[in-house]
């Protein structure tokens, strides 16, 4: 099972945060730092696995954001970095070659799409199509709510 | 998708020409719309500095906080988007979590969506809002429109606490059986979830597991291995109850592997690896330990291994989660030559992170078939030359685990090489691994006496405590021709080296021992000059006086220094001259040492040449093949072997060396048997009690001392020794002898231990070390709330409690105060507790002295206790009567 996804940038500015575990907020910002200042430092050709306390961090760069998940011991490795990945196809389809700027200013966005990825830190679904399916419905229900031009001023802006 | 939405577009359009008309008013009457999230987006990272970054965001709080406090629903929505990214700056945003519920409570989808992603942000597991938000779900996962219900879902998935996770079982229970897909996925991962956190819910969702694997859909079949998964991890019954499942899942795998290319599920060239590596995950589960099981699964899992596409990370990540399987149930022989092949051609990809599933995997095969993971020796000890700090520590474990009798001269030579250059954390544990790997398969004991030198050389002043003391303890117990040999080498080795302590330590508790063997046999050979009577005493002058030299190392020296009077021709007047000097060194430790030593050269001349006579060899008897408590054992040898110097040949003191007992610590008792010679295992006369008394401090203080040595620059370290030794004559009881000359002294349950724990404990004021042996007896135990006390005697001067509580409740208690009174004939002294919020777990602890004023009267108790508990002030209250004798 995911614990967390972390996104950040190469200058360490948080992008995205999903816990699967309870923590306070207090020691959720002490991982966080932690990772982030441990990555950072790690170079390009050195392997995408670190062991963290009980749990074990897998990341990856792409481009300017680093993806970084805990999992579990029995975890699979090498499968999470498949987990990463396929959020990234999932954003890119989503977005259109997604760069960082579309995560910034549209990341519940990227929220709602890890939400159909994953649910509690377990895969619910396997097929791209799928995903981008249940999220464009959403999208269409959330449009539908708010008349034409009104979105702009209303909606999330 | 949203053929079923539940909303009503009618209704919706009426909803929102309100909203119009209310915002119209409100642009005219109150307030301007407020800032678009974007639009803050572009403020906060327009900022230049911390400083202005945070103005924006804090007058952006305030102007949110003041439109919660308005009650304005139309910009809610918005408002609340803002907080979660002002919140992922770092900043506080828990005042968002009601209006939160407020958007969830909302009939339009946007809110919703946008409320419940802000419960899974910023909600933590405090009650009273999990209770609201509980409500919420439970409506909304009866809602007609699948989306919200999957919002439901999905955060009852994240964020699900005990408490919510009983509440919403039978919801979730109904909607596993939801002939819609989308839903039906996302309730089995939360009764995963919900089995997580509240595993005996278990049973409610057993049923529903039955048809999960006929499914043709993947998110179905996914979810639910993930759920069979962890329930079978969750009993054995339930275990049992699974394995006739084997057949389903070898079908769903071979369907996997065989169906040709579905582009739905591909992911370059594989066929759905997230499931096939949950299907395989489930049948390592469902075989181990199993035959039968095991049996069922060999075609497939040769099929898997044989037919992956290994070109991409994908064809490994089921290679991987393959081999592990194979390896851990049980497999036929060729499958697991198989396996280590496979890992084998995983240590040479070019990739590193294949490269380190390969140690992590090698490590876990090792004990299953070490001859396999031999063949890959090599490849690993180049790993150990890997940049990356994290394939470094992998290789270096695996290397270890490889070590055996035949290799060990090759693998040490690479292993001492690694340990040169390798990193701080690194050298520690790698030399006291190369230190068991020595002891244990050394060809010879010259070469063992070699290594061990050398790892001293190559570790620095990183090597634990256990590294020094075990080679001083195979140097003793070496013939006589190898404890000449290394002496020379030590002696060479701090030549061009003082500033490793470690090495210097060993090497001058060698010098001290065997000095005359290397000062007079005109045979040996040296690197270096040949040393002389005069070049060794300079040295030690040296030593003693440097400030590269630490104080353990300058006490070892001392006693060296002693030791080597009496081994020396000439010289003697030099060494009584610096020792001499230490009598009034600023170090406690160091000044007794010298006054004590310098009656050995005065009135008690006589007694010199006898107590400093050479140590009998150390027994070797290490029990301990582990580590970790070969650090704490390593200490106590240490501090005997150290120590006992000044106590090996006490059967020739007299009656009336008052003196010298002073020396000996056992104060104003004057020892009557004089035939007494200190055995290394036989039990002593009782008679002798304050001798074996200060025996047993030197042992039983070691366990107590590696509390605070870890550093070999700490000062303190061993002055709880000295003072224990001082304070002996306090110990009346009779020791048991066995346990205190056990070199392994362990912190030992009897009377004894206790004691010496006492005069040390106080000196380190840690309140853990107090109730070693400690009488325990539960005080109160109600509503998951445990307390008990231990009791003990401290010194005939007060009896001290030391009060334990223990929440085994969920919930949290805060403000927890623990109070106690004892009738007049008592005087109650309460030390601060060690906190005041018990987490579910948690423990407290708080220490009270009771001095007794008149000796007939026995001890009571009246307690009270009060706490907050989910926001209610408890108060309980108990008496104690029966507080064991101590």
């Amino acid at each position: 099972m995911m614990q967390f996804m972390l996104l950040f940038s190469r200058q360490g500015k948080l992008r995205l945060q999903k816990w699967y575990v309870a923590h306070q907020d207090k020691v959720k910002k002490k991982i966080t730092r932690e990772l982030i200042s441990t990555i950072l430092a790690r170079k390009p050709k050195m392997c995408s696995f670190l062991e963290y306390k009980e749990s074990k961090i897998v990341y990856k760069r792409y481009a300017s954001l680093y993806f970084c998940c805990a999992v579990e011991q029995e975890d699979n490795e090498l499968l999470t970095l498949e987990i990463i990945h396929r959020y990234v196809e999932l954003l890119d389809k989503y977005f259109g070659s997604v760069c960082e700027l579309d995560i910034i200013f549209n990341f519940e966005k990227a929220y709602f799409i890890l939400d159909e990825l994953l649910v509690g830190g377990e895969i619910q679904e396997t097929s791209k199509k799928n995903v981008l399916k249940a999220i464009a419905a959403q999208d269409v229900l959330q449009e539908d709510e708010t008349p034409q031009g009104f979105f702009e001023d209303h909606g999330l802006g | 998708m949203n053929t079923d939405s539940g909303f009503n577009p009618g209704l919706n359009m009426a909803t929102i020409r309100q909203a119009i008309n209310e915002t119209i008013e409100r642009g005219i009457m109150r307030m301007p719309t407020p800032t678009r999230l974007r639009d803050l987006i572009r403020q906060i990272r327009a900022a230049k500095t911390q400083a202005e970054e945070r103005a924006v965001v804090n007058r952006e709080c305030a102007y949110i906080r003041s439109t919660f406090r308005e009650e304005d629903s139309v910009w809610r929505c918005r408002n609340i988007a803002k907080l979660f990214y002002i919140h992922m700056l770092g900043y506080p945003a828990h005042f968002g979590q009601l209006e939160c519920l407020k958007l969830i409570a909302s009939p339009k989808f946007t809110d919703k969506r946008i409320g419940y992603l802000g419960a899974m942000l910023l909600l933590d597991e405090r009650q009273d809002v999990h209770l609201l938000i509980t409500n919420c779900l439970k409506n909304d996962l009866n809602s007609p429109t699948q989306f919200v219900v999957g919002l439901a879902l999905c955060t009852l998935g994240a964020i699900a606490s005990p408490e919510m996770a009983r509440d919403l079982a039978g919801e979730i229970e109904k909607l596993m059986k939801s002939p819609n897909a989308y839903i039906r996925k996302k309730a089995i991962l939360c009764a995963f979830r919900i089995i997580r956190r509240v595993p005996e819910l278990m049973e409610i969702f057993l049923p529903a597991t039955r048809s999960l694997l006929n499914e043709k859909n993947h998110g179905i079949l996914i979810t639910g291995v993930t759920l069979i998964t962890e329930m079978c991890e969750n009993s054995p019954d339930t275990l049992n109850h699974f394995k006739k499942i084997v057949p389903n899942l070898v079908r769903i795998l071979k369907n996997l592997i065989l169906a040709g290319y579905s582009p739905e599920h591909d992911v370059s060239g594989v066929s759905d690896p997230f499931l096939q590596v949950k299907i395989l995950r489930l049948l390592r589960i469902l075989g181990r330990n199993d035959p039968e099981a095991s049996e069922a699964m060999n075609d497939i899992l040769a099929q898997v291994a044989t037919n992956t596409e290994t070109s991409k990370n994908v064809g490994n990540t089921i290679l991987y989660e393959t081999v592990l399987t194979i390896m851990d149930i049980k497999s036929e022989g060729g499958l697991r030559v198989l396996a280590v092949n496979i890992l084998g051609r995983f240590l040479l990809n070019n990739d590193k992170n294949i490269r380190y599933i390969a140690l992590h995997t090698l490590l876990k095969t090792v004990n299953v078939d070490i001859s396999a993971v031999q063949r890959h020796r090599s490849t690993i000890l180049e790993c150990l030359k890997d940049p990356d700090v994290t394939i470094r520590k992998r290789a270096i474990e695996l290397s270890f685990a490889l070590v055996n009798a035949q290799n060990i001269r090759a693998m040490a030579k690479e292993l001492l090489i690694f340990l040169e250059k390798a990193d701080p954390e690194f050298k520690a544990q790698c030399s006291s691994s190369m230190v068991l790997s020595a002891e244990r398969y050394a060809p010879t004991i010259r070469w063992h006496l070699d290594t061990l030198l050398s790892v001293l050389i190559a570790a620095g002043n990183y090597v634990r405590d256990d590294v020094t003391s075990s080679t001083i303890q195979m140097i003793s117990s070496s013939p006589a021709n190898e404890q000449t040999y290394i002496t020379v080498k030590f002696w060479d080795a701090i030549q061009e080296t003082q500033d490793n302590q470690p090495l210097l330590q060993v090497a001058v508790w060698c010098i001290g021992e065997y000095g005359d063997q290397i000062l007079y046999d005109s045979e040996l050979e040296f690197t270096n000059e040949r040393p002389t009577e005069s070049t060794i005493i300079d040295l030690y002058n040296k030593l003693l006086w440097s400030n590269q030299v630490n104080t353990v190392s300058k006490q070892y020296s001392l006693v060296s220094l002693a030791k080597l009077s009496t081994r020396i021709k000439n010289g003697q007047n030099n060494i009584k001259e610096i020792i001499e000097m230490f009598g009034s060194h600023l170090n406690i430790d160091l000044q007794q040492r010298g006054v004590e030593f310098t009656q050995l050269f005065g009135p008690y001349k006589h007694l010199r040449e006898s107590l400093l006579e050479k140590m009998p060899a150390m027994t070797i008897n290490r029990i301990n093949g582990a580590n970790s408590n070969g650090e704490m054992i390593g200490e106590g040898e240490v501090i005997r072997s150290n120590s006992s110097d000044k106590v090996v040949n006490n059967g020739n003191i007299r009656s009336n060396t008052d003196t010298l007992l002073d020396l000996l610590g056992s104060g104003d008792d004057i020892i009557s048997s004089s035939s007494f010679t200190i055995p290394t295992s036989t039990p002593a006369p009782a008679a002798t009690n304050n001798l074996l008394d200060l025996l047993g401090d030197i042992d039983l203080g070691a366990p107590t001392i590696s509390v605070n040595n870890n550093n070999n620059n700490n000062n303190s370290a061993t002055s709880p020794i000295t003072m224990s030794i001082l304070d002996d004559n306090e110990n009346t009881k009779i020791p048991d002898v066995t346990t205190m000359f056990n070199i392994n002294g362990s912190s030992g349950g009897n009377a004894q231990a206790n004691n010496s724990n006492y005069d040390l404990g106080d000196f380190l004021s840690s309140p853990t070390l107090h109730n070693t042996s400690a009488k325990i007896i539960t005080v109160f135990d109600k509503n998951d709330l445990v307390i008990t006390f231990a009791t003990s005697r401290h010194n005939d001067d007060y009896i001290e409690v030391l009060m334990s509580t223990t929440n085994n409740s969920m919930d949290t208690l805060e403000q927890y105060l623990f109070q106690a009174a004892v009738p007049k004939s008592f005087q109650l002294q309460m030390m601060s507790p060690t906190g005041s919020v018990l987490l579910p777990g948690g423990v407290i602890t708080q220490e009270m002295r009771v001095r007794s004023n008149s000796p007939s009267a026995v001890l009571r108790m009246k307690l009270r206790i009060s706490f907050v508990c989910n926001g209610n002030p408890i108060l309980e209250q108990a008496e104690v009567s029966n507080f064991p004798d101590v």
